[in-house]
C-alpha cells in the first residue's frame, strides 16, 4: 500500500482547459480566415502569415531567453499574436515591414510589460499601429483579390468615404475585396466565431454588445442622412469591424474581467468604431477604438465590481 | 421548469461506480477511535475513561454548551484511552479509543415513540439534541439548535437539501432512493418545529428517480399538509450549497456573514432528516452514517453505513482492497473535501465519502500567468472577483482584498476549478480571509 499520501488543497479535481488550450483554440477558430485568405490572396497571403507567425515566435523566444525567463512558445500566444496580426496587414506587405511589425507586437506590445497576462494593449493591434505610423504609405497600399500585384486599390469604407462608391453586399460577405489579409471575409469570420464561442475560447458578450452598438449607432446615423453615412450591414461587413470585434477585442488580457465591465468594452467600441469612421479623417477605426478601450480597461474593472453577493439591491 | 442559480460549474459526475449499489452495513469494527469534536461549536468532555465499559449509542461525551453535540460509542465493548488521534478535518484531536467486545450490545437508554404527536416540540428537540444528530452535508452544524429558531425570527420555507452536487458522492441519493419515508417522516418533525409553512425539496435533475421515490411518499394525504413540493435544480456544483440552493428555489440572497433565517427559510440535508427520523421514531442516536467510499482504487467502490470512528483501512479491507497506487485519500467531495495524511484517519459524523484517487485521478498542472479571462468571476457563486482577490493577498493588501469581500467567499473552490493558468486562486482566497480573521481580532 503506498504510504506516500498527498496532501493538498481542495478542489482536488480542476477544469481540463489551459492557457495553451484557449490559444491554440484561439489558433483553430482563425482556420476558416486563414483559408479564405489564401483563396482571395494566394501566395501573399501565405507568405504574410508566414512571416508574422515565425517573427513573433522568435522574437517571443528571443526576449524570453534574454530575460532568463522560461521560453513558452509552445502556450500558443505568439502563434496567435502572428496569425492576428497578419490578419489586420495589407496582403502584399513587404517582409521586412511585417517582420518588424512582429518584433514590435510582440516586444513593445506583450513582453516590455512583463510578458503574457500583463500587457495593457492587444499586441497584435499595438504592431499594426506601430507600423501605420512609421510606414503610413505601405499600411494603403491594399491589393485586389485574384491579383498577386500590389496595385493601390481602394478598401470598401474608402471608396465609401471618398468617392461615395458602394461596393456588393454579396462581395463584401464572402470577401471578394480589398483589404487587410483577414477582414475582407464576413462569413469565414463568422465561421471561425461560431466555433470560438461554442467552444468558450472566448466571452460573447463583447462581441455582441460591439457589433449590436456600431450597428444601432450606423443604423441611426444612416436615417438621419443616407446620402452621407452608409448603413449599418455595410458597416458590419466592411474593414475590420467583424474580425475586430470577434478576435481581437475578446483577447483576454486587454480587456474588462468583469461581465459588466466586457458590456461596457463592447458598448464603448462600437461607438467609438462608427464616430471614428463617421466624422474623423480616417475610413477605418476598429484599431483605435479597441486600442482606446484597452487603454481604459484597469478603470473599466475598477468601477465594475460585481454587486455583492445578498447586499441590498 | 428547472432552476438554478448564476455561476457554479460543471464537473464530471463520476457517481456512476456507486449508483446503483443499494447501501450495506460495513462489518462492526474491532477497535473505533472517536473524536471529541465532529461538529461546529464547542467540543465535548468525555463522560467515561480508561476501563469503562460502554454499549452502542451510549453517550461517552457532551458538552453544556448550546451549540454543541453529544457524541456516543459507536460499538459495546472497553473504552482503552483517551488520547490524541488524527482528525480527518483539524490535523488530530482528543479521541475516545474503544476496543469491541463483538457483541454489539445497544443502549437503550432513549425509548421508541409509536406516535410522534403525542411528543411536545420541546421533547423532540431535546431527543434531536440527545441523540447527537448534526447536519449531515459535511459542516455538522448541531441540528437541535437549528431548529430552535431565536426569539423573534420565523421561517415561511423549509429547504430539503437532496442535491448532492459534489462529484463521485451518491450516499444521499441512494437514501433518498431506499428510505424515501423515514426523509419525510424527518421532514415532516423538522417543519412542526421550524414552524415553516412551505417545505421545498431540491434534487438535481441527474436524480429523476429519487425525485419519484418522494413524490410517491408525499402523495400519501397525511403529508397534504406539509405543504411540500419537489423542485427539480440543474446539475450544477454547488448547487447544494445553502446560499445557491435559496436563490435558485426562492431568489432570496443571504446577506454577507448572514443565516438562511435572515431571509426566511432553513436548509437542512436529506440524510440529516433521516437521523431525525430514526432518532426520534427509533431512538437511535447518531453512531453510524451512510459513506460513499470510491474512487479508481478502491476494488468494490460502495455506499456503506459505517460506525463513527471507524478508521478508513478498516472500510479499505472490507472492500477487498486497494487494485492501485493510492495518491490522494479524501474526506468528502473532490471540489471540497480535504486530502488526509493518514489511512488511520476515522470517519466523523460530517464524513459523506472517502475518495480514494490516483495519480491520473487528480490531473495536477503547472501554474501559468492569471490571462485576465474572467472565468474565475464568471463562476464564483457569491459575485467575487478571485482574480483580483488573489493580487492583493498575494501583495498583502488585506484593506483591498475586505473592499472586494474575501469574507464572502464560501470555499466551493469553483474559481480554482474553473481556471485556465491553473492558479489555486481558492488557496489564496483562504489565506485572505484568515489573514483578514487575524487583523479583526488584533483590532
Ligand atoms: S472565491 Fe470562494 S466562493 Fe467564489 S468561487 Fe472561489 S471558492 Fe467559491
Ligand atoms: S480564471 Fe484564472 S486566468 Fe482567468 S482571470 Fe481568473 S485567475 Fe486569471
Amino acid at each position: 500500500m503506498n504510504k506516500d499520501l498527498t496532501v493538498s488543497s481542495s478542489p482536488h479535481m480542476l477544469n481540463k482547459l489551459t492557457v495553451p488550450g484557449v490559444m491554440w483554440g484561439v489558433a483553430i477558430s482563425l482556420v476558416p480566415v486563414v483559408i479564405s485568405s489564401v483563396i482571395f490572396f494566394n501566395i501573399l497571403a501565405i507568405r504574410l502569415m508566414l512571416t508574422c507567425v515565425l517573427s513573433c515566435v522568435i522574437s517571443e523566444a528571443a526576449i524570453q531567453k534574454l530575460r532568463g525567463k522560461k521560453i513558452a512558445i509552445k502556450d500558443g500566444s505568439a502563434v496567435v499574436t502572428g496569425l492576428l496580426l497578419a490578419m489586420v496587414l495589407p496582403p502584399a506587405l513587404p517582409v521586412w515591414t511585417a517582420v518588424i511589425g512582429s518584433i514590435v507586437a510582440i516586444g513593445l506590445g506583450k513582453q516590455l510589460f512583463g510578458g503574457l497576462g500583463y500587457n495593457i494593449f492587444n499586441p497584435a493591434l499595438l504592431g499594426r499601429a506601430f507600423l501605420m505610423a512609421a510606414f503610413p504609405t505601405l499600411l494603403t497600399k491594399w491589393t485586389s483579390p485574384f491579383t498577386l500585384d500590389a496595385v493601390t486599390q481602394a478598401t470598401p469604407l474608402g471608396l465609401m468615404k471618398f468617392s461615395q462608391i458602394k461596393t456588393p453586399y454579396m462581395d463584401l460577405f464572402l470577401g471578394n475585396t480589398a483589404g487587410s489579409l483577414g477582414e475582407t471575409a464576413a462569413l469565414a469570420i463568422l465561421i471561425g466565431g461560431g466555433y470560438l464561442f461554442i467552444k468558450r475560447y472566448a466571452g460573447w458578450r463583447i462581441p455582441l454588445s460591439f457589433i449590436v452598438t456600431a450597428s444601432i449607432l450606423g443604423g441611426a446615423l444612416h436615417a438621419v442622412n443616407p446620402s452621407v453615412f452608409p448603413n449599418a450591414a455595410f458597416h458590419l461587413l466592411s474593414g475590420g469591424l467583424l474580425l475586430g470585434a470577434i478576435f481581437m477585442a475578446t483577447d483576454p488580457v486587454t480587456s474588462p474581467v468583469t461581465k459588466k465591465g466586457r458590456w461596457i468594452f463592447g458598448i464603448g467600441c462600437g461607438i467609438l468604431v462608427i464616430v471614428i469612421r463617421s466624422w474623423s479623417g480616417l475610413p477605418e477605426g476598429v484599431m483605435y477604438s479597441i486600442l482606446l478601450m484597452n487603454g481604459i480597461t484597469p478603470l473599466v474593472n475598477r468601477y465594475t465590481k460585481p454587486r455583492r453577493f445578498g447586499a441590498k439591491r | 421548469m428547472i432552476k438554478t442559480f448564476p455561476g457554479g460549474v460543471q464537473p464530471a459526475c463520476l457517481k456512476n461506480e456507486t449508483i446503483d449499489k443499494l447501501i450495506k452495513n460495513a462489518p462492526v469494527p474491532r477497535e473505533v477511535i472517536i473524536p471529541l469534536l465532529q461538529h461546529t461549536g464547542a467540543p465535548c468532555e468525555p463522560m467515561v475513561s480508561a476501563g469503562s465499559r460502554v454499549r452502542t449509542g451510549q453517550v461517552i461525551a457532551r458538552s453544556d454548551k448550546f451549540i454543541s453535540s453529544p457524541i456516543h460509542a459507536s460499538i459495546s465493548g472497553t473504552v482503552k484511552k483517551i488520547d490524541r488521534y488524527p482528525h480527518p478535518v483539524i490535523g488530530s484531536f482528543n479521541a475516545v479509543f474503544i476496543e469491541g467486545d463483538g457483541a454489539d450490545t445497544k443502549e437503550t437508554s432513549i425509548k421508541k415513540t409509536d406516535n410522534v404527536n403525542l411528543l411536545s416540540e420541546d421533547e423532540i428537540r431535546d431527543i434531536v439534541r440527545e441523540c447527537g444528530i448534526v447536519g449531515l452535508g459535511g459542516a455538522a452544524f448541531p441540528t437541535h439548535v437549528k431548529l430552535a429558531l431565536p426569539e423573534g425570527k420565523a421561517i415561511d420555507s423549509f429547504i430539503l437539501n437532496g442535491s448532492e452536487c459534489e462529484p463521485y458522492l451518491t450516499c444521499d441519493h441512494r437514501l433518498m432512493l431506499e428510505n424515501p419515508a423515514g426523509i419525510i417522516e424527518g421532514m415532516a418533525m423538522m417543519l412542526r418545529l421550524t414552524g415553516a409553512s412551505r417545505a421545498y425539496i431540491a434534487i438535481e435533475s441527474n436524480k429523476i428517480g429519487a425525485a419519484f421515490a418522494l413524490e410517491k411518499i408525499l402523495r400519501d394525504k397525511r403529508y397534504n399538509t406539509l405543504n411540500a413540493k419537489i423542485v427539480i435544480l440543474k446539475t450544477k456544483y454547488p448547487q447544494g450549497a445553502e446560499r445557491s440552493l435559496i436563490k435558485s428555489i426562492l431568489n432570496r440572497e443571504v446577506p454577507p456573514r448572514g443565516l438562511p433565517l435572515d431571509v426566511g427559510c432553513v436548509v437542512s440535508n436529506v440524510g440529516t432528516a433521516f437521523a431525525v427520523y430514526e432518532a426520534v421514531f427509533n431512538g437511535k442516536p447518531l453512531y453510524e452514517r451512510v459513506v460513499t467510499v470510491t474512487g479508481s482504487c478502491v476494488a468494490e467502490p460502495s455506499n456503506l453505513r459505517v460506525r463513527i470512528g471507524t478508521p478508513v483501512k478498516d472500510l479499505v479491507d472490507a472492500l477487498g482492497g486497494l487494485k492501485k497506487d493510492v495518491y490522494k485519500i479524501i474526506f468528502g467531495g473532490p471540489m471540497m473535501g480535504l486530502a488526509q495524511l493518514s489511512l488511520d484517519t476515522p470517519v466523523i459524523k460530517g464524513t459523506s465519502g472517502i475518495l480514494f484517487l490516483s495519480k491520473e485521478d487528480v490531473a495536477e498542472y503547472a501554474e501559468t500567468n492569471c490571462i485576465r479571462c474572467g472565468r474565475c468571476v464568471d463562476v464564483c457563486p457569491l459575485n467575487m472577483v478571485p482574480a483580483d482577490i488573489m493580487r492583493f493577498v498575494k501583495k498583502e493588501q488585506y484593506e483591498r482584498a475586505i473592499e472586494y469581500n474575501v469574507e464572502d467567499c464560501i470555499e466551493c473552490g469553483c474559481c480554482s476549478y474553473e481556471c485556465p493558468s491553473k492558479i489555486p486562486l481558492f488557496q489564496w482566497i483562504k489565506l485572505g480571509k484568515t489573514e483578514v480573521l487575524n487583523l479583526r481580532s488584533a483590532k
